[in-house]
């Protein structure tokens, strides 16, 4: 069987799912395929905090861009999706810590984000389950924090309520040259097609610079009001990029279940999708030196996740050099459910004229390429 | 606490009592840890008389050196030969490191529940349910019950709550008379068997015992009134204070399936010697077929005395368990459910109950694990453990992945099962700790 | 029926039970319902053996205990929903 189509989609998690939707709604005429259960990859284990990040000036754009389409989205979001504008609040233990907090403050009004500075007595109020000790918080009240299977499977429902044609439990076997293979034989045809495997993106691409980096999230019964905001520890920024070593952060969810959902842990080199209790005791003990009384929570299940990490953290959004069909939204690192949304449109934008909501430039494939070239 | 056993037994049924009792006549240090606040696992509750090979188990195993942890339950199998417990019965939540050269898991079952409109009202509960909630306290002298569902179980139960004084109502067994008589038959091989179903009619006589019957809605307001019955066309409204309703038994797979024991058509599977697929890791009782408390108590016994290398002593009772093949498969096809049982549901009706996850949005999901991620099905506490034998049934889809904890563990007992593992997560959080601030 | 002997607090009133109780009979003695569920409904205990979470309760101020797999003491403080 053959088909004929403006544009194919691989994969329908969370990035998929945007891309999908996006290009329908610009009258393309979409098919997804999904090997397995729509949000069922990295989608199913992300946290789904969406949340703005100055890590660089690329990410602090695509972040903040994307929450700015969650919050415009959130009214049409249904209940499933647990969506919830809870903000993120960055914890700072010392004077030194409280200095990032201004500066991060005033970087991120730069785009438009405003924030606001807690310090030691209002956080005790905001958070009372908080240690005391510690120095004070940036307030981001626009964060929020949804339930990604859930919000992909919406999109994608969305997309086929647009005329769009979903290929469940179908793999896609090969995609290049106008021209995408299922494993049942059914060829797609497209002078477009969308790579959005995530972390299995480079199993159609060959030496596509993506590395799978671990993670491990635990997630409690329900205990409502136990935490208000995301909670993230300021720290998270060095150790999140420490790319060699194996680090751990203070990161606390609350879930809009009452639940509480504990990150995070990163590791290279772990491919097998088992509980490594070393990085479960590492993060506890992190929460339990912010937040004591986390230790009495009855925990529910553990799991793991992988996060498709690229060199420089920044996801791969545009076309793939050796093949003009050929386009990547891959590469989403720890921030895939909050960019989602954000390279879906910037995506499409180049597909379709060229002009992007915000300059495409360092998220290109092509990059790594170049410095390559370099090296 | 931390304790190292040579043999460590999980569940304190009649399989694991048998097995730490043969195990520790070798002299091996032996281990018994059940997450119930005394030995007998579901059938040997305390309460009504025992029958009399119970109080001999329980005697023996109470002159045994063997080291009991009742009110324990296992959450974690950190690394091997470790399993992490927490306390159950206390509320200040321990955690203990229990190392071990071999394990049994005699892990037993749990009732299968399917559900239909009312199933989740107040003094509806299992069969098996109510038992151990009468054993544990709860008066039901004078009160009107009715047992439903299906399988031996239904009959032990009318018979010990009839003996604690409950009216016994009515008796709903789904499977049909002829499938009934056939089983009977079956029995005639066992005749401690059919003594003991006799000594159950008669116990509660009183009842009226339907055959090709179920209940297809409980009724009241906050909490149950009546229940309606169905039998062939026939429907009609039985006033009662409590359903006992169960349809048979699944097995505790978790804690196997956690270890990475090779499950075959739904059970784990073992050699002659209840030995899993897992090297130093046995099995007996019904995570490896439900065969009733004889057979659980020979398997137990096998296990127990091969995890001390007592083969030639076990090797008498192997004879002796092939007898029971018979029975485990007549069992089954007596207790096998009818196809109509998958039209009890409405579209209302709760099937997560952790959740409320009602039936009609779990149409069109491919798998639990796809219902699970949509719909929240099997998201809760208990993990699926209620919720997925009804989804088996009703939709066919095969059980979601085990993940830790295998039940409820406080976050500091997670922390806890690091040590075991014989990490320092300490190291991962100095590492940290170079290029953050810590408090 | 042998005298009760242990007293222990079931949302504040006192209740008292024999030695051997499960905190969850205590709680069906006391009212009709051990939690509320997560769409509002009473919910009371099914299983009786430690399976179906729906006897949670709140004992001495640890949330979510399974009531049924925990003996009466005396003095206990329970809670529900
Ligand atoms: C522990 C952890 C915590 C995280 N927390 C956050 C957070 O708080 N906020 C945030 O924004 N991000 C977070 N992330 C990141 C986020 O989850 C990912 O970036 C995002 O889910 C990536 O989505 P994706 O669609 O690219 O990949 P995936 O969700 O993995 O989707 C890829 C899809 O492709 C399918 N597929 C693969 N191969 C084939 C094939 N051959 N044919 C057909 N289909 C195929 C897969 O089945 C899968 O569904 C976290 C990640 C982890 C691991
Ligand atoms: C925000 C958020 C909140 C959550 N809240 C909850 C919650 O409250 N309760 C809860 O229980 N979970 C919760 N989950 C977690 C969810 O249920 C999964 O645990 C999570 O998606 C991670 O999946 P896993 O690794 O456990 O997947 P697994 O089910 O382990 O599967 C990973 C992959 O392996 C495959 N696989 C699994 N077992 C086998 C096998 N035997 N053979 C072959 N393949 C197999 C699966 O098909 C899947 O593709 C939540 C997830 C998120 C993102
Ligand atoms: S009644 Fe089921 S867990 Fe207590």
């Amino acid at each position: 069987m053959s088909e004929d189509w403006d544009v194919v989609v691989a994969g329908a998690g969370i990035v998929g799912a945007a891309c999908a939707n996006e290009c329908v709604s610009r009258g393309l005429r979409t098919a997804i395929v999904e090997a397995g259960e729509i949000g069922g990859g990295a989608t199913a284990a992300g946290m789904g905090h969406i949340v703005v990040m100055d890590d660089s000036p690329a990410q602090l754009a695509l972040t903040s861009y994307s929450q700015g389409l969650w919050r415009e989205l959130a009214s049409r979001l249904p209940a499933s999706v647990e969506y919830e504008s809870c903000g993120t609040l960055w914890v700072a233990s010392d004077d030194e810590e409280m200095k990032e907090v201004h500066r991060k403050r005033a970087l991120y009004a730069t785009v438009g984000i405003a924030s606001e500075v807690l310090d030691s007595r209002a956080l005790s109020e905001a958070e009372p389950h908080l240690s005391p000790a510690l120095a004070g918080a940036l307030l981001v009240p626009s964060d929020g924090v949804l339930y990604p299977p859930c919000a992909a499977e919406f999109l994608v429902r969305e997309a086929v309520r647009l005329g769009a044609k979903l290929y469940s439990q179908f793999k896609v076997i090969s995609a290049g040259n106008g021209l995408v293979r299922l494993n049942d034989g059914t060829e797609l045809r497209a002078p477009r097609i969308i790579n959005a495997l995530g972390s299995e993106a480079s199993t159609l691409v060959p030496d596509l610079p993506i590395r799978k980096r671990k993670g491990h999230l635990v997630i409690t019964d329900r205990y409502p009001g136990f935490v208000h905001h995301q909670l993230v520890e300021l720290g998270y920024l060095k150790s999140a990029h420490s790319i060699a070593t194996d680090s751990v952060a203070f990161n606390v969810q609350p879930r809009k279940t009452g639940q509480v959902l504990l990150g995070s842990s990163r590791q290279f080199g772990a491919e097998d999708s088992t509980v490594d209790y070393s990085m479960v005791a590492a993060m506890i003990d992190r929460a339990r030196a912010f937040m004591p009384e986390i230790g009495t929570l009855s925990a529910i299940r553990i799991w793991t996740g992988f996060r498709a990490a690229t060199p420089d953290k920044l996801p791969q959004i545009g076309p793939w050099q050796e093949d003009p069909t050929l386009f990547l939204a891959a590469g989403h690192e720890g921030l895939g459910i909050t960019t989602s949304l954000g390279t879906a449109k910037v995506l499409v934008d180049y597909l379709m004229d060229g002009e992007t909501g915000i300059p495409i430039d360092p998220y290109l494939p092509a990059r790594f390429v170049r410095s390559e070239a370099h090296a | 606490m931390k304790q190292h056993f040579d043999i460590l037994v999980i569940g304190a049924g009649p399989a694991g009592i048998a097995a730490a009792v043969r195990a520790a006549e070798s002299g091996a240090r032996v281990g018994l840890l059940d997450d119930n606040p005394a030995p007998g696992g579901q059938i040997w509750r305390k309460g009504a008389a025992l029958p009399a090979a119970a109080r001999d188990w329980i005697a023996k195993l109470d002159a045994s050196p063997v080291v009991r942890l009742h009110g324990w339950h296992v959450f974690a199998h950190p690394a091997s030969g470790v399993l992490m417990a927490e306390s159950t019965a206390a509320t200040d939540r321990e955690a203990a490191e229990l190392h071990y050269d071999k394990l049994v898991l005699a892990t037993g079952a749990r009732e299968r529940f399917l559900p239909f409109p009312g199933w989740t009202l107040p003094n509806v509960m299992g069969a098996g349910g109510l038992d151990a909630m009468v054993r544990g306290g709860l008066p039901i002298s004078g009160k009107r019950v009715v047992v439903a569902g299906t399988g031996p179980l239904l009959l032990a139960v009318a018979a010990h709550l009839a003996h604690r004084g409950a009216k016994v109502v009515a008796i709903c067994e789904q499977a049909p008379v002829g499938r009934l008589a056939a089983f009977s038959l079956r029995l005639l091989d066992q005749p401690g068997k059919v003594m003991q179903g006799i000594n159950y009619r008669w116990a509660s006589r009183n009842a009226r015992f339907h055959t090709g019957c179920w209940p297809i809605a409980a009724n009241g307001q906050g909490s149950l009134e009546s229940v309606t019955l169905q039998r062939n066309d026939q429907q009609w409204d039985v006033a009662c204070d409590y359903l006992a309703c169960g349809y048979h038994l699944v097995p505790n797979l978790e804690l196997p399936v956690l270890l990475g024991c090779r499950i075959q058509n739904g059970f784990v599977a073992t050699d002659k010697w209840q030995q899993t697929s897992i090297p130093g890791v046995l099995c007996a009782g019904e995570p490896t077929g439900i065969g009733g408390v004889e057979l659980a108590i020979l398997e137990g016994q096998i296990a127990g005395l091969a995890a001390a290398d007592r083969i030639s002593v076990a090797s008498g009772l192997v004879q002796k368990r092939s007898r029971f093949q018979g029975f485990v498969r007549a069992l089954a096809n007596a207790v096998e459910l009818d196809p109509q049982l998958r039209t009890l549901p409405s579209a209302e009706t709760i099937v997560c109950r952790c959740e409320d996850v009602p039936f009609h949005v779990l149409g069109g999901y491919s798998s639990q694990r796809d219902a699970k991620l949509h719909t929240r099905c099997g998201m809760g506490p208990c993990q699926g453990r209620i919720c997925g034998a009804a989804t088996q049934f009703l939709f066919g889809w095969g059980a979601d992945s085990v993940r830790p904890p295998v039940l409820t563990a406080s976050f500091s007992s997670l922390a806890a099962a690091s040590c075991a593992a014989g990490h320092a997560s300490n190291d991962i959080l100095n590492q940290n700790r170079k290029d953050t601030h810590t408090l | 029926m042998p005298d009760p002997s242990i007293s222990l607090l079931v949302n504040g009133a006192s209740v008292s039970v024999t030695p051997g109780t499960t905190v969850a009979a205590a709680i069906l003695m006391s009212g009709p319902r051990a939690r509320i569920s997560v769409t509002g409904e009473p919910r009371a205990p099914l299983c009786g053996m430690g399976i179906c979470f729906e006897c949670r309760a709140t004992i001495n101020g640890f949330a979510h205990r399974r009531s049924c797999q925990v003996l009466c003491e005396p003095g206990m403080d329970v809670r529900t929903a």
